[in-house]
């Protein structure tokens, strides 16, 4: 065991957070700023230790755009940077902004880390580097996180671990199959091959996307189809594009929706397959000379199954509730890219953006507020008289970055004494008292945008699509007339 | 449920299910579709649109209108499809009564599921024509 010199040295805490990548760091800097004391462990050695070995080929999904309508230092640029994480101080935005060359508009893993890094020092986001959780029990009304440098007790914790464990799905030989996580850095050693990757989601299109210019074949192979009208939205969609086009034309990539049987080695040293076709029934049999498991990843939780987390997506990620709590776990928060485990209310298929620094961030500073109500400590709400109600939410509507980024998932909402804030959707439907009012920023299935009013009568929920706009610039009369209208 | 060998072995005991062979509930078995709702949360909201169709695959949920219960929900029931197919809002609230894990089929995708799976479409149809006879039979 360590000493207990440093920062957070082990002992009780009213919050424990667990990570220094984004989430991590994001939350704990709302803490600070929200006067909630918390210690913040990680086992990593500095901030954003997965961008050090993820994504396999070194650029991120998401985009930054360095220069936008607004200016870098205010709060309405935050939606043209989805990598940077967010600050009260105008000195602390947009610090991935500041790394990038413009060469591309998705950072490097480098620029990624270099951002965090500035956020934590000039944030002073303190944390207890090289200290790794190892086991857990309840205790009283908290939680006991055993560690490699002691015991924190706490009411509350954070885990901001990621979804990081590499996961392979149950198939009959496909332990003999090396994991994405394993790939060779160097495309080149899979030049003249032919290469078949398990999975046709983000990471296996990642691989073939990397590996198109150098492998004979590729083949992708997973049970159900590529979602195109899904992706012609989404940002990851860079990474589909030149495989996708490669399989409509006929030319040397495969997509095929198919359920895979069994995987065996060959003689020669290669891999075959066999699957049952789903989209067009049949058998498949495929032979190539390399093969990936490009089937995803889990949320490392440790014993937390053991306790009774509750999970989805075949028990990689745990099931939160609406403010990101586990669904089973009272007392146990997740922050960062495992809060995609709250879904959101989903309207039209619409998932949120919470897989990704751009939507998380705002979780983590939400999830502060919760945390910090939860342990009974008063909330500063901005108040809005009468008069001020419409004028704000109509800038909100044109360019409020949290409800522009968690498009249906983050609402602006207005409480009949005038307060505001920012709530998730799910909790403000349900939890709200009667006259209160929310606007959104959602996307239909055609991939409009548009505003959504809500308020609440007594019975049921008053919900109103307003119309699309051009230049999605809704603060004109229409959009006026329409707030006027819920007041 | 550990892994998507579970949520196959789940969807294949249902009634609404019981044509498919194991590719098709693979392709089905979407972890991405499965979705977790803790016990006291609301699953949906009468007067909301856009919402999709849902199976439960454990827990109960209730089925409310202004606070009365009027059906409750198990593993293998199904909601959603109405307002979906008719594109109108809920008619009344569901609400999750013990933790609750539902396989959702979005609103926008559930047309084109309904036609590539025209035997699951045929075991609804059943059902719904159960709920319509168990109605009438009610008012005569």
């Amino acid at each position: 065991m360590a000493g207990v010199e440093g920062v957070h040295p082990p002992g009780e805490y009213p919050v424990v957070v667990v990570g220094s990548g984004p989430g991590g760091l994001q939350t704990a800097y709302a803490l600070s700023r929200l006067g909630v004391e918390h210690a913040v462990i990680s086992q990593d050695d500095s901030p954003g230790g997965m961008f050090r070995k993820w994504p396999i080929f070194q650029r991120l999904l998401s985009w930054t755009k360095p220069d936008a309508p607004y200016e870098r230092s205010s709060r309405e640029y935050e939606w043209y940077d989805h990598n940077s994480l967010i600050a009260d101080e105008p000195e602390l935005r947009a610090t991935v902004a500041a790394q990038m060359n413009r060469k591309y508009m998705v950072p490097s893993c480098a620029e990624m880390e270099q951002g965090l890094v500035a956020f934590a020092e000039g944030g002073g986001v303190q944390v207890r580097y090289g200290c790794t959780w190892e086991s857990t029990r309840q205790e009283d009304d908290g939680y006991v996180l055993v560690t490699s440098d002691g015991e924190y007790r706490c009411r509350a914790v954070v885990f901001a671990i990621g979804v990081t464990d590499p996961w392979k799905s149950p198939i009959p030989g496909i332990e003999d199959v090396p994991h994405y996580a394993d790939t060779p850095r160097e495309a080149r050693e899979f030049q003249g091959k032919s290469v078949l990757i398990i999975g046709k989601r983000n990471s296996g299109f990642e691989l073939a996307d990397g590996l198109e210019p150098w492998a004979r074949q590729i083949f992708l192979v997973s049970p159900r189809p590529v979602q195109t009208a899904v992706l012609a939205t989404a940002t990851v969609r860079v990474r589909y594009f030149e495989p996708l086009e490669d399989a409509s034309w006929g030319g040397g990539t495969f997509a095929l929706d198919a359920a895979v049987e069994r995987i065996e080695r060959t003689e020669s040293g290669g891999f075959r397959l066999q699957a049952a076709g789903t989209t067009r029934p049949g058998p498949i049999t495929l032979e190539a000379d390399a093969a990936i498991a490009a089937t995803g990843f889990r949320t490392p939780v440790r014993d937390l199954r053991d306790l009774g987390l509750g999970t989805v997506a075949d028990g990689r990620i745990p099931a939160l509730t609406p403010y990101w709590e586990s669904t089973t776990l009272k007392g146990v928060f997740f922050a960062g890219n495992t809060t995609q485990g709250a879904a959101g209310l989903r309207k039209n298929g619409v998932g949120s953006a919470s897989g990704t620094v751009s939507g998380f961030r705002y979780n983590g500073r939400l999830l502060a507020q919760e945390i910090a109500k939860r342990l009974g400590m008063k909330q500063k709400w901005q108040e809005l008289g009468r008069d001020e109600i419409v004028p704000f939410l109509l800038s909100e509507l044109r360019a409020g970055p949290e409800i522009w980024t968690q498009k249906g998932y983050l609402a602006r909402a207005v409480y009949p004494d005038g307060s505001t804030g920012i709530v998730p959707l799910a909790h403000f439907l349900d939890h709200c008292e009667e006259g209160s009012i929310a606007v959104t920023i959602e996307m239909n299935a055609r991939g409009d945008i548009y505003p959504v009013t809500y308020r609440r009568g007594r019975e049921e929920i008053e919900e109103r699509d307003l119309e699309p706009h051009h230049l999605n610039d809704f603060g004109g009369a229409e959009y006026q007339a329409a707030l006027e209208s819920l007041l | 449920m550990a892994n998507g060998e579970d949520l196959v072995e789940t969807l294949r005991r249902f009634n609404l299910f019981a044509d498919l062979d194991r590719a098709q509930l693979e392709a089905i078995a979407d972890p991405d579709s499965e979705r977790s709702f803790a016990a006291g949360e609301r699953i949906m909201r009468r007067g909301m649109s856009g919402t999709g169709f849902y199976v439960i695959l454990d827990g109960e949920a209730s089925v409310t209108l202004s606070g009365e219960e009027l059906n409750r929900l198990r593993p293998g029931d199904f909601f959603g499809e109405i307002s979906t197919l008719l594109d109108e809002p809920l008619s009344a609230d569901v609400t999750a009564e013990t933790p609750v894990r539902v396989l959702e089929i979005p609103g926008p995708r559930l047309e084109a599921f309904l036609l590539s799976y025209p035997k699951v479409m045929l075991r609804m149809l059943v059902t719904e024509a159960r709920r319509l006879q168990e109605v009438l039979a009610w008012r005569a």
